[in-house]
């Protein structure tokens, strides 16, 4: 019978402890309350992107993710690596073999002498990955105004609507003065020391506004062979589109798999619940 | 419609006892047999997981120069994580390979059979001996390729597991292996560099 | 035991007899889950969630034992071998995608089936020992769920496995200590991962194990029902199968629907972003938390965030993220009204009620991060998580009048006529 009286003496000391961390948090809250940071103000959500990729049957455009491949081998590579990527993967993109095998030996990737054993660098097979452009993070540090140019495989399943984030920051490059939210609030004059530092360069989809990387994609930064337009924003969605098959190049695949699965389970379902009447069909229950 | 026995005899609902197999009856086998096809296929799977992987398979062939080898010299390259002898053999031992009698071995090949015949674009570079080194017998690695290794009386690869002897043509001539030594698919892409698998 | 009318096993086929005297196997399949087995007639669909949380158990060690053949649990390549399972393994991205879901299915069916047993009371006498192995299993699979978790080592894996152990620094005198022989090290490393691996492969079988013995503690008094009255005649039961076995199966069809359009079209939807960043030691995520399973009691833990006397908060936030769990324990002794089913209580519907959207509340805020109005909000839905299951609960017993119960199941399905008959006859 004892635990008849414990059980709510222990019940009342969890609820009134937290109660009294509540009041505690809520006397906090008036008297202090919380500041509006920049970052809550002034981060904005990505863009809507749409994408071929997109939705339960999407597939790849394989000539825009091609030309996303182009703008990763013209502009991105020089910080960026793609080391979870071979480029025996690029066959999946409509590329024959041979041109696979021409594109790999393009590359130079790290190697050895075989005659003296010497680290060296020596055209790419297709069984490579593709190379990082820093022999490590602390190399990329120094290079990149302290910080790390992240690996661009899983961009796009490493972030929060990853393919619209990225088509977001490759075009939402802004100049900081007078640059105002959508509700009309002016960042610097609301947070004059969220000026952006030297070095950095002020984009709203940024986490934190502020990020090391330049605009690294402009109007007519690259030129596509067969004339596509390589405007900013369609750079931008190449781009993406391309991420988005580095991120899942089994994604075609999968969708396939996926519906011959759920048809095949609405059969074997409709089955059953047609099996399931029969049975208990003289049971009430 | 509705009993109170509670009582279900399961062969007469879902088993073909008795009356032989009714209408009502169909439905459930149907039902069992989509689940049954539903579930072995998802074996295809599980199964085909263990198959080698597609990074595996993007090294089933290797390319090697051979620019470095000189007549009676032989290297060791990696062909599919095994060791694949490459021999650049001289006159002598052509015409040694040349002169046995095939209808003596025990896995009948002549010199030309695994030199010139075994390449895929017929170069006609009937000095080039490549082969797997990998013993038919165990799948050890038969000494001879390397630079003062034994050769074995027949002067090609000698096995030092069990003694297994191998000629210039590297067939199997004394000891317990079964085969001579595995020629894989080659072709010469160039003068210098040979293509295997 | 069973009731006395049960089906008995009466093989024909010789062979089945000749296997019956040296193994009877099948004998034991048909008395538990076979035609031997007598069943409540008015079992609703909450009931079927028992099988299916079995058929996760299974689901989660085919491919967890598939998965560990190209895994390697070593820091430097357990992301690369986890990409190289998504990209180059055959099959290897549905399996990876199958088992990381999966483990978010195996939640989902027991968690469903936990506040099945909540509702209708399905701990109470003479199902205790059901209930407590249930908890035991449900402590197993979190502990299972969260090794889990590391094994990718992302940056969520990394800093779940820095948090959760953590809290065991939390305790006073030997939580440090502790805390660096749980990593085998100051921080999770190798040998955390090593031993995370080892467990999570292991752990598995343990439930396996206890599940037995779940099913075993069940047979002994039989299933419950939905009227919470115990089976009385022969007329209250069907046999499991074809009955339920029929039931079960087109149940799980609907389930591996819904299980595979997640699978198949938004496999990433349960877990991270930032799973797929490896783990970086030196840079923390900005908003650390586990996966969505442990929500609930991850509010709890941040709840606490003032000092009790000489108790520190921390050690507060611990202490009732785990009593929160372990009060179930004590469920069949907390709740001691004499009737079962909640249908037939109408003041504990209303607490039970509360009891849901309470959790909700917590799970919103679990997932959402520590800042206001989140913990404040948290806050108080754990003090009405204690309060209800160690205050009111014992007293809605005491002072509620439950609505007069079926005199059997029969009457509850059949009406008030048969019933009547059926009183007459006893």
């Amino acid at each position: 019978m004892m635990y008849r009286l414990i059980a709510p003496v222990i019940g009342l000391f969890f609820a009134l402890s937290v109660l009294a961390a509540f009041v505690s948090g809520a006397y906090n809250a008036i008297t202090e309350p919380a500041q509006p940071t920049a970052e809550k103000l002034f981060h904005r959500a990505p863009k809507e992107l749409k994408l071929q990729s997109d939705g339960w049957a999407g597939t790849f455009d394989r000539p825009q993710v091609q030309r996303g491949y182009q703008i990763y081998k013209e502009v991105c590579k020089a910080c960026h690596s793609l080391k979870y990527v071979a480029f025996r993967d690029l066959e999946e993109l409509g590329y024959t073999p041979d041109q696979v095998k021409a594109e790999a030996a393009s590359w130079q990737v790290p190697g050895i002498d075989p005659n003296t054993g010497e680290a060296n660098m020596r055209p790419g097979l297709p069984t490579d990955y593709f190379p990082s452009p820093f022999a490590n993070d602390t190399a990329a540090r120094a290079a990149n105004n302290n910080a790390v140019p992240p690996d661009l495989s899983l961009m796009a399943k490493a972030r929060h609507e990853g393919p619209a984030y990225i088509y977001s920051l490759m075009t939402g490059f802004a100049s900081q003065d007078g640059y105002k939210n959508d509700k009309g609030q002016e960042l610097l004059k609301l947070f004059p020391d969220a000026k952006t530092p030297q070095g950095l360069h002020f984009n709203p989809y940024f986490a934190n506004l502020n990020l090391a990387m330049p605009p690294p994609l402009a109007n007519g930064t690259v030129t596509f062979a067969d004339g596509s337009p390589n405007d900013l924003d369609s750079e931008a969605k190449d781009v993406a589109a391309f991420l988005v098959w580095t991120a899942e190049p089994n994604l075609e695949k999968r969708h396939q798999t996926g519906w011959w699965f759920i048809l095949f389970l609405f059969f074997a379902t409709g089955l059953g619940y047609c099996a399931y009447r029969n049975v208990w069909a003289d049971k009430k229950h | 419609m509705a009993d109170t026995t509670g009582t279900a005899d399961p062969a007469h609902i879902a088993g073909s006892e008795g009356e032989g197999v009714r209408r009502r009856d169909f439905i459930n086998i149907a039902a069992v047999s989509a689940a049954g096809v539903g579930g072995i296929t998802l074996l295809y799977p599980l199964i085909s997981q263990m198959a080698p992987s597609k990074d595996v398979l993007a090294e089933s062939s290797t390319e090697i120069d051979i620019s470095k080898i000189e007549p009676g010299q032989a290297i060791k390259a990696i062909f599919r994580k095994q060791p694949l002898f490459v021999r650049n053999l001289t006159q002598v031992e052509i015409a040694e390979a040349n002169a046995v009698d095939i209808s003596t071995l025990r896995d009948p090949q002549t010199l030309d059979e695994r030199t010139v015949e075994a390449e895929k674009n017929k170069k006609g570079k009937e000095n080039w001996l490549i082969t797997m080194g990998v013993c038919t017998h165990l799948g050890c690695v038969p000494l001879g390729a390397g630079e003062g290794e034994i050769k074995g009386e027949f002067g090609g690869y000698f096995c030092p597991c069990h003694g297994s002897t191998y000629d210039t043509a590297a067939r199997i001539r004394k000891g317990p292996a079964p085969k001579n030594l595995e020629v894989p698919v080659y072709e010469f892409t160039s003068d210098t560099v040979v293509k295997v698998g | 035991m069973s009731f006395p009318w049960a089906n008995h096993y009466n093989p024909t086929n010789p062979l089945m007899k000749w296997m019956d005297e040296k193994l009877p196997l099948p004998r034991l399949v048909y008395n538990a889950i076979g035609a031997g087995y007598p069943v409540p007639r008015n079992l609703n669909y909450f009931w079927n969630f028992g099988v299916l949380a079995g058929f996760c158990l299974v689901l989660q060690i085919v491919t967890g034992v598939v998965l560990a053949m190209h895994y390697a649990p070593n820091s430097t390549v357990a992301f690369a071998s986890t990409e190289h399972i998504m990209r180059d393994v055959n099959w290897g991205w549905m399996l990876r995608y199958a088992h990381a879901n999966g483990a978010s299915a195996f939640f989902a069916v027991i968690y469903v089936h936990i506040f099945r047993g909540f509702f209708y009371g399905s701990y109470k006498a003479p199902r205790e020992m059901v209930w407590l192995l249930g908890v035991v299993i449900f402590l197993l699979m979190m502990a299972t769920g969260f090794m889990g978790y590391v094994l990718p080592w992302g940056q969520m894996s990394f800093w779940g496995a820095k948090v959760i152990t953590g809290l065991f620094g939390a305790i006073p005198v030997v939580g440090e200590g502790l805390q660096h022989w749980l990593l085998g090290g100051f921080a999770p490393d190798d040998a955390a991962l090593n031993r995370f691996f080892s467990l999570h492969f292991l752990l598995p079988f343990v439930i396996a194990g206890v599940v037995i013995l779940h099913i075993w503690a069940l047979h002994i008094p039989g299933s419950s029902n939905p009227t919470g009255v115990e089976v009385k005649s022969e007329s209250d039961t069907v046999p499991f199968h074809p009955y339920y076995t029929a039931k079960d199966g087109w149940g799980l069809g609907v389930f591996l629907i819904i299980y595979c359009t997640v699978v198949f079209f938004m496999p990433n939807q349960f877990g991270h972003p930032d799973n797929y960043i490896p783990a970086n030691p030196l840079s923390t995520p900005a908003h650390i938390v586990p996966e969505w399973y442990f929500w609930p009691f991850y509010a709890i833990l941040r709840a606490f965030t003032f000092d009790i006397f000489f108790i520190p908060a921390k050690l507060m936030g611990v202490m009732a993220m785990f009593g929160a769990i372990l009060v179930w324990f004590f469920l069949p002794w907390l709740d001691n009204s004499p009737v079962r089913s909640g249908k037939y209580r109408p003041m504990f519907k209303w607490f039970f009620g509360a009891l849901i959207v309470d959790m909700a509340v917590l799970f919103y805020c679990g997932g959402a991060p520590a800042e206001e109005p989140y913990v404040m909000i948290s806050q108080i839905a754990t003090a009405y998580y204690f309060l209800h299951f160690l205050v009111l609960l014992p007293l809605i017993a005491a002072m509620e009048r439950p609505k007069p119960l079926p005199f059997s199941i029969t009457e509850a399905v059949l009406g008030a006529d048969d019933a009547a008959k059926l009183a007459a006859k006893s």
